[in-house]
């Protein structure tokens, strides 16, 4: 595939699970230079989604959202996602969807494809470390994304 | 004691309406409301489900790594958080006054911080209710909704919120969990290019911002007795305020006027915060009740955050802004705006008070200095208090011999605003829900009134799944009778 792959994983790294996203785009980082048929990847973690970030799927040919997640089937799910006028009423906290649809209105153009790549977590209180369950959870997004990227399976 | 509508006579005879978490704020907070048959009004509570492990979470750490991990506290506002747990470590590393690069970078970096907050917070959060109407059809009254309504608008606050978190990537180091602070100063300056690069839109901020304050002046003007009256209640305000009694929200003294504008105390050191407050608490809550010592409890509690700000100075040492602080004083013909609706117009003009801030800091050469950091005799305890987007905030802690933090004590903008946003919701329930069928419009009125004040409930976790929001209705015994959900992917 021509074009980057953004890679947007979002959480806070000391609320227990809730570091899923971010944690799973540093092993990401750290895998990249020795997985060259990944192709050209950029990186990108925050504590939550927020509306400016709309713009920063610019550019980009395709954006792997990934955030942890209390209910998705264990140990990780993928939904292909469409932009969505949804009421998005989570605090100040952004949906993919949501920030997708933004995107349209703001560069009135369609957003790149995108996929939210849910894993599951167990606990989300401030201090905790990442689950044993998560970090199983964790290493089985992380074999799926190899498998992703480098086949271009969708 | 309880105040009006706080606790209900014969409150097992009563049916209990709880909104739950209460939307578009930050964190879990939880409204209940016990009504008659009649649904008449008998008490509301504001119930915020407060983290208490902030402290268990620093201590033990050494100090210099606080001001980063402090930043996880919230991910709304950890520059608020780095900053001021820099301010409390200045003092313990003998650092009380830094050199002229190292505070005027942290400004710079607050300064962006304010910014994209409340660009984010009028524009994203507020703007759906106040551009839409409180009853407006619910799938709309969101961001997106006026994304498609209002692109101007929307894309004017998607790109002041960017340009603040410019600031704090180059000020910080990071977009997020930045460095840039840290005890005694700065560990980077500017270069040429980061102070060109900010300085080429920084111009264009305070355009924007300047619109952003007559938009929400001419709602205010199309609409005075929603905006006049909606939520309005009498409350001490407390804030900062810098020698000259100018706003300003990096550093100064503790000041605090009543509801008709006197001063109640002025230019108090805030080392001595703990003298000059006390904290209450209420079995139905998890978060304290701060207020001042000296007036007690009933008449102590204050209100914190920008519409406190504003009328608690005397002046905004920046010329755009100060001409709307005098018009919003003015509005109140001597009295201090006591309107809930009103933290909006503040806010904005706070904004507009940050961005002139911030192109004027981009002209000071001091910000590509390389005196980055002092020392000087080491103390065991500290300090640091800021005026972050909501309102005070105050760091403190101690330090044993071994460098580790001993003892962590923080209160958050929202916690000094527990009590006025009690009494905002109840003056709204009553005018407005008071005998009638509760319908989701009419809650909203309770949302609304909570938003103005840009709450940060319990810096909790987003992940997915965990944030619906619930709306029950339960009879005395507790048995549920209706429910209404909303869910992030669709609606109510």
């Amino acid at each position: 595939m021509s074009g980057s792959t953004l890679v947007f994983g979002w959480g806070n790294p000391s609320r227990g699970d809730d570091a899923l996203g971010p944690v799973f785009v540093e092993r990401m980082q750290h895998l990249e230079s020795t997985h060259p048929e990944w192709g050209r990847l950029d990186f990108q973690t925050d504590f939550q989604l927020q509306v400016e970030h709309a713009l920063d799927m610019r550019g980009h040919s395709r954006v792997l959202f990934v955030d942890a997640s209390a209910t998705c089937p264990a140990p990780f799910s993928l939904l292909a996602l469409s932009p969505a006028k949804d009421a998005s009423f989570t605090t100040h906290a952004m949906t993919p969807q949501a920030l997708l649809h933004a995107y349209t209105e703001l560069e009135k153009e369609s957003p790149p494809p995108a996929w939210l790549l849910a894993i599951r977590g167990e606990r989300f209180e401030l201090g905790d470390a990442l689950s044993p369950a998560a970090e199983q959870h964790l290493q089985a997004a992380l074999a799926w994304v190899d498998n992703w990227l480098t086949s271009g399976i969708r | 004691m309880s105040f009006e509508l706080e606790t209900a006579k014969l409150s097992d005879k009563l049916r209990r309406v709880a909104i739950e978490p209460v939307s578009r704020v930050e964190g879990h907070g939880k409204v209940t409301i016990l009504l008659d048959d009649d649904d008449k009004v008998h008490q509301v509570r504001l119930h915020i489900v407060e983290f208490r492990g902030f402290e268990k979470f620093i201590q033990g750490r050494p100090y210099w790594e606080v001001p980063v991990m402090v930043q996880r506290l919230c991910g709304i506002c950890p520059v608020s958080h780095h900053l001021a747990a820099s301010k409390a470590l200045d003092i313990v590393v003998g650092a009380a006054q830094l050199t002229p690069t190292a505070e005027k970078v942290r400004r710079l970096m607050h300064y962006g911080q304010i910014l994209q907050s409340h660009a984010l917070h009028f524009f994203h959060l507020s703007s759906p209710d106040l551009l839409f109407g409180f009853e407006s059809e619910v799938g709309k009254r969101n961001i997106v909704g006026v994304v498609t309504a209002y692109p101007d608008i929307a894309k004017k606050g998607v790109l002041l919120r960017k340009f603040g978190q410019e600031i704090i990537r180059i000020t910080a180091g990071k977009r997020v969990h930045g460095t840039g602070s840290i005890p005694g100063g700065v560990n980077k300056s500017l270069t040429r290019e980061d102070r060109d690069f900010l300085l080429k839109d920084a111009y264009q901020m305070v355009s924007w911002s300047r619109e952003a304050v007559q938009l929400i002046k001419q709602l205010h003007r199309q609409n005075p007795a929603l905006y006049d009256v909606f939520g309005s209640f009498r409350a001490n305000m407390m804030s900062l305020v810098a020698p000259d009694g100018g706003l300003d929200f990096y550093h100064g003294a503790l000041r605090a006027r009543d509801a008709d504008g006197k001063i109640i105390f002025d230019q108090v050191d805030y080392q001595g915060y703990a003298e000059l407050l006390s904290e209450g608490v209420k079995p139905w809550s998890y978060m304290k009740f701060p207020f001042i010592t000296a007036l007690g409890e009933e008449d102590g509690w204050y209100k914190v955050g920008p519409l406190a700000r504003v009328q608690n100075c005397d002046h905004i040492p920046t010329p755009l802004a100060d001409a709307e602080r005098n018009e919003l004083v003015a509005y109140g013909k001597g009295t201090p705006l006591g309107a809930t609706l009103a933290y909006h117009w503040a806010r904005m003009i706070e904004m507009l008070f940050a961005a002139e801030t911030i192109k004027d800091l981009l002209h000071d050469d001091d910000l590509m200095g390389d005196d980055l950091v002092v020392s000087g005799e080491h103390q065991r305890e500290g300090i640091g208090v800021i005026e972050a987007p909501r309102g005070t905030l105050i760091h403190h802690y101690r330090v044993g011999d071994d460098d580790l933090v001993t003892m962590a004590n923080l209160i958050v903008s929202t916690t000094h605003n527990n009590q006025a946003m009690n009494v905002a919701i109840r003056e709204v329930a009553k005018r407005y829900l008071d005998g009638k069928k509760l319908t989701e419009g009419l809650l909203n009125h309770i949302e609304v009134a909570i938003r103005a004040f840009d709450p940060c409930l319990s810096c909790a976790t987003h992940a997915l799944g965990k944030m619906p929001l619930e709306v029950t209705l339960q009879d005395a015994d507790g048995n549920v009778l209706d429910r209404l959900a909303k869910i992030p992917h669709g609606d109510s």
